[in-house]
């Protein structure tokens, strides 16, 4: 088996060992990035200097038996997490000229648990789409087909881990950026609970919803990331002080007695036969395996598109209006007084999509308006939280497809934002309710000749990522889907 | 409910956006479309819900001691700034 395809758990294995060395590995992947992410688009910064820097300092740590958890693993990040002295970009020409200060908390930890930073990934700008087509820098292509999206917003991370040119990367989900590309490459995808891991120096696009989590190749590489990244940071007011659990050792809790909950809402008319189908025949793994399956209902969920669209927008006009061409970021050429200067600053660097979300956010928060859109939608969310709650006295998982369809191709959907917003029907609920969730490889459909994967998403009760990861993780012991590469990448 | 093009050059200009002549029709257009389809949460039932601005209820907003802990970094911050001089941001003149 080549290096590039083994897990994060794999490689940190190998590296204790000493059966390879971080450089070894480090050149391996930036080799396997300098061939084949061009075709991906998947980067938009490569580190190799600083790659190789961490690598030495790795197998250092290594040799003297102090490196850390993760000593020697390369990784990349999405470039919406600001690394001190690198470029982040946020995939938006407003910041592609602008080098962070500081680094992320999510970056300090990882880079604290011993892994090496190949690079900086491409990403919808300001994670603001379903699939990495309103990037700057262009799109992403999906390792599986590449006249198809990786999903979005983390669609370079998704796409990176997915063509085995870095072994994990960070992603972060808003209303599924995390869950649907891990869906559509055959990764998996966590976004833990709103709180669980810092959101400092994570680009803001709307700070109720938004959470940094991972995309890999297994649940337990997923749970040794989250180890690594997870827990109260005073430098995010919302981050929570709740313990951090033994991610990796919970993960051997097994599947009897699981109480599992099918989300009627979750297989209507929108989803794809084939793509129910993979599903239903992972519930019938889990339920084998001793799992007990009932259906729940949530009636409040079918408005959670609606609501998102208020609450995400409405947060987003006010998150970003700190980019006024003043202080960083893109400044227009000889502005006439100051007003100009915010306008054409702004105007010249944000593209399509982040100014259709700010305007909609201006709108729903403006004079006369905001009670009829702002506060309902925050009612309405306030109802799906609670319709989640009740599901949640009953079952320990709530589980359903993640995506209706599989990838689809280039452009598809770009001329109706209406369509491209219906893609997260099944992930944004996770997301108003500030739930933990996952989703996992569970089979694969045949589009236009060739293999499309399919993921399983399960939602999880506050702070219940530990059962997340193992039901996971148990699932992946019964089944290799998660073990398939695609072609042209192994 | 359809958004007037007189509407949304008002929104660009509390949002600060210039948008030009050509791409005006465009997002009139496609908020319009958004308005609509939002619109459909003016059905749902929420008397007596309050509402929600956090998704998790039962947090409380920490307090620290009120000591400074930050070095001042300002050189570092404003190596990324457009225009500085003297440690100050430059912007066009704002009184005249």
């Amino acid at each position: 088996m080549s290096l590039h395809t083994l897990t994060v758990a794999e490689l940190a294995a190998g590296l204790k060992a000493r059966r390879f060395s971080s450089l070894e590995l480090t050149l391996h992947f930036l080799g396997r990035i300098e061939r084949l992410a061009p075709e991906l688009n998947a980067f938009v910064t490569i580190t190799a200097d600083r790659a190789l820097a961490d690598a030495r300092a790795a197998d250092e740590g290594l040799a003297r038996g102090t490196g850390g958890p993760l000593a020697g693993v390369p990784i990349a990040h999405k470039d919406i997490f600001c690394t001190d002295g690198i470029l982040t970009t946020c995939s938006s020409k407003m910041l592609s000229n602008f080098v962070a200060p500081y680094d992320a908390t999510v970056v300090e930890r990882w880079r604290a648990a011993g892994t090496v930073l190949l690079g900086k990934t491409n990403m919808d700008e300001f994670a603001m789409g379903s699939s990495n087509e309103t990037s700057f820098y262009g799109p992403v292509k999906n390792p599986w087909d590449l006249g198809r999206v990786p999903g979005g917003s983390s669609g370079g991370s998704a796409a990176a881990v997915a063509a085995c040119l870095a072994p994990a990367a960070s992603g972060t989900d808003t209303g599924g950026s995390i869950r649907q590309p891990a869906a559509l490459t055959n990764l998996t995808g966590l976004k833990p609970t709103y709180g669980r891991v810092s959101r400092y120096g994570m680009v803001a696009f709307a700070s109720s919803l938004d959470q940094a989590g991972m995309l890999t190749r297994s649940a337990e590489d997923a749970a040794l990331l989250l180890q690594a990244m997870a827990g109260h940071d005073p430098r995010d007011s919302t981050s929570v002080e709740a313990p951090v659990p033994d991610y990796v050792a919970e993960l051997a809790t097994p599947l009897k007695g699981l109480r599992i909950g099918l989300l009627r809402e979750f297989f209507d008319q929108g989803l794809d036969p084939q793509v129910g189908k993979c599903v239903r025949e992972a519930i019938e793994v889990l339920r084998d395996a001793g799992a007990t399956v009932r259906e729940v209902s949530l009636p409040s969920l079918p408005l959670s598109v609606p609501t998102y669209y208020v609450v995400a927008p409405a947060e987003c006009s006010s998150n970003l209006s700190r980019f006024d061409g003043v202080r960083f970021g893109h400044r227009c050429d000889d502005p006439r007084d100051l007003f100009d200067l915010y306008r054409r600053s702004r105007g010249e660097g944000f593209g399509a999509e982040v100014k259709r979300r700010i305007m909609t956010g201006t709108y729903v928060l403006s004079a006369g308006y905001y009670d009829a859109y702002y506060l309902k939608a925050q009612k309405v969310r306030a109802l799906i939280a609670a319709d989640f709650a009740r599901a949640f006295a009953e079952v320990d998982v709530v589980l359903g497809p993640t995506s209706p369809t599989a990838a689809f191709e280039l452009g598809a959907k770009t001329s109706d934002p209406i369509t491209m917003y219906l893609n997260d029907i099944y992930t944004i609920g996770a997301n108003l309710a500030g739930l933990p969730a996952i989703s996992v490889p569970c089979g694969f459909v045949r589009e236009g000749g060739r293999e499309l994967p399919v993921g399983l998403q399960l939602i999880g009760s506050h702070f219940g990522e530990s059962r997340l990861l193992s039901v996971s993780h148990q699932y992946q012991r019964l089944t290799d889907w998660h073990r398939r590469i695609a072609p042209g990448y192994e | 409910m359809s958004l007037t093009r007189t509407q949304v050059e008002a929104i660009a200009h509390l949002a600060r956006l210039e948008i030009t002549e050509a791409q005006m029709p465009v997002y009139v257009d496609s908020l319009s479309r958004i308005i609509d389809f939002v619109e459909q949460l003016s059905a749902a039932d929420t008397g007596g819900v309050e509402p929600m601005a956090h998704p998790l209820a039962d947090q409380v907003q920490r307090l620290r001691s009120d000591q400074v802990t930050e070095t001042d970094r300002r050189e570092k911050y404003q190596q990324n700034a457009p225009s500085v001089a003297a440690g100050l941001y430059l912007v066009p003149k704002v009184i005249e």
